[in-house]
């Protein structure tokens, strides 16, 4: 077995090109992953661990899906060092009371459900967050697998940095049309046009 | 205990399971503002000054008050009523396949990705199916007791529909699809919203509401089949409406609320304890007790922790010491 943890991907690459005898094609795709963690540890330096905006993570069409700390679901979030709803203690996929997720009142809502992405912005309930009120729920890219978890893949070098676009506009700047088209060029080897490019970033069917 | 103070117990239980579920939660708001904001939201009185408070009073606590009320009350219901209709004390609501059916349905629904109406429309069908499929095969046995049969088919069919659910589960993805249908298949009321109590409430209703109707005859129906017949009872008919009725509660509740076993199983005994084996008394007890116990068990489900803890658990674990000091002290038969 291959161990699937994210901060793992370059040597997993480079152990399956071993075994497959594609050592080249593999130091490239692990070289690349490197140097995309680095540049977006390096962004985060200035924020502590656990510090800056209250993020929820919503699974589920109704959102109230959550993965706490050291699930796979959330094992992105957790090596950004977010300070997000499933922190303050550990296990799998929970499910959080919609009570306690108001009294947090998370400033950004990330979610995989295109659905609750649509039924969040009626709802009665979750217009009371900050999130919903300031316009800050974002639906994960998903194409081909999902960016952020669902399942947790290779998919989650370009979504860290989306992630960090999405809660620290200020320290990521970059442009993820270009990010999103040189990974799918290198990884998948498709050359997806803008529109394609723009399609996947929306996170919709 | 006095005859009045029996009937008026169970209703006290009831504003005292609503009151206690109104005011507990996990967000800190005072008494006060909750009831302020029911107040003003209710009547239009004064001006609420906690938007918070009203939101969690119309769109969160109360919607599932009266998801609990209705999904307690239908369960304990269809169960008092299947223990006379089966003359058996150990037989609940799902003896016919309509929790498995309810549960096939949901499961494939999370399987296959569907919105939250889809899973719950599936769950009502397929609860429905499953019990309509025991019945036409009982239906179909020329010789032999009816009742035995129709119990017989049901624990087959039941069986043959958890080997359906068992195969969906092995084929869900672990990671994203498993853990919404074990939390699903233990039971809650977490995504209950305005919008989804009223839809189900016109099934539990009527389904309920059919129940009631037919209590008086419920009495004869436990007594056995010639029995009832020699009193000009046409048992097949009263039997085939209990089943129905009880059916349609009993799906709705689950595409509601989950699987929740327990409740329909015991809540009728404590009801037989407190107003005795009558079902013209009996039917009424058990709706106001199941309701009471499902907003207790509900109230602590969601107050407990900062996650949501699963109902059928709860029910579990607290109702049975609650039982078994309840039989400890119980002198009649309940039979």
């Amino acid at each position: 077995m291959l161990d699937g943890r994210f901060e793992l991907i370059p040597q997993t690459y480079r152990q399956l090109g071993q075994w497959l005898h594609r050592a080249e094609r593999a130091e490239t795709l692990a070289r690349y992953a490197e140097s995309l963690m680095t540049q977006v540890r390096s962004r985060l330096v200035s924020v502590k661990a656990g510090q800056g905006p209250r993020v929820y993570y919503a699974r589920g069409p109704d959102g109230l899906e959550t993965g706490l700390s050291g699930s796979i679901n959330v094992e992105l979030l957790d090596w950004m060092g977010f300070n997000h709803f499933g922190v303050r203690r550990t296990g799998g996929l929970a499910r959080a009371s919609i009570e306690e997720v108001l009294a947090w009142n998370p400033e950004v809502i990330i979610t995989i459900d295109q659905q609750f992405a649509e039924t969040v912005l009626r709802s009665p309930v979750w217009r009371q967050v900050d999130a919903v009120r300031h316009n800050r729920v974002h639906l994960s890219p998903k194409m081909p697998f999902g960016w952020v978890d669902f399942p947790p893949s290779v998919n989650r070098l370009p979504g860290a940095v989306w992630l960090g676009r999405m809660i620290y506009p200020e320290l990521f700047k970059d442009d993820l049309r270009q990010l999103a088209q040189s990974f799918y060029k290198l990884f998948y080897h498709v050359e997806p046009t803008l529109q394609q490019v723009d399609e996947v970033l929306a996170g919709r069917d | 205990m006095k005859r009045w103070f029996k009937t008026l117990l169970p209703w006290l239980l009831l504003l005292a399971g609503v009151l206690l579920a109104m005011s507990v939660g996990r967000s800190h708001i005072s008494a006060h503002d909750l009831w302020q904001a029911t107040l003003e939201g209710v009547l239009g009185w004064g001006d609420a000054q906690h938007p918070l408070a009203q939101t969690v009073v119309f769109e969160i606590r109360g919607p599932r008050v009266l998801a609990a009320i209705l999904v307690g009350a239908g369960l304990a219901m269809a169960g008092a009523a299947f223990q006379g209709l089966f003359r058996n004390p150990l037989v609940s609501p799902d003896i016919l396949g309509a929790s498995a059916g309810a549960a096939l349905g949901a499961v494939l629904g999370i399987f296959l990705s569907l919105s939250i109406v889809g899973i719950q429309l599936l769950a009502f069908v397929g609860g429905l199916l499953s019990v309509g499929l025991v019945y036409v095969v009982s239906s179909s046995f020329r010789q032999g007791d009816p009742v035995l049969l129709l119990i017989l088919t049901g624990v087959v069919l039941g069986s043959l529909v958890g080997a359906g659910i068992g195969l969906i589960k092995y084929l869900a993805d672990p990671y994203n699809q498993l853990p919404a249908m074990t939390f699903w298949l233990l039971g809650s009321l977490a995504s209950t919203t305005a919008d989804d109590v009223f839809k189900l409430a016109l099934p539990i209703a009527a389904g309920g509401f059919v129940l009631l109707l037919l209590r008086h005859r419920m009495n004869v129906m436990s007594l056995s089949e010639d029995e009832a017949r020699s009193m000009g009872v046409n048992t097949t008919r009263i039997r085939w409406v209990v089943v129905v009725g009880a059916t349609l509660v009993t799906s709705a509740g689950v595409a509601m609320a989950g699987v929740i076993g327990w409740v329909g199983l015991v809540v009728p005994h404590m009801a037989r304890f407190l107003v005795g084996p009558s079902f013209d008394r009996l039917l009424p007890a058990s709706a106001l007790l199941g309701a009471s116990f499902m907003l207790l068990i509900d109230t602590l489900a969601r107050s407990m922790a900062s996650i949501e803890v699963p109902l059928g658990l709860l029910t579990a674990v607290v109702g049975t010491p609650f039982f078994i000091a309840l039989l400890r002290r119980a002198h009649r038969s309940w039979a």
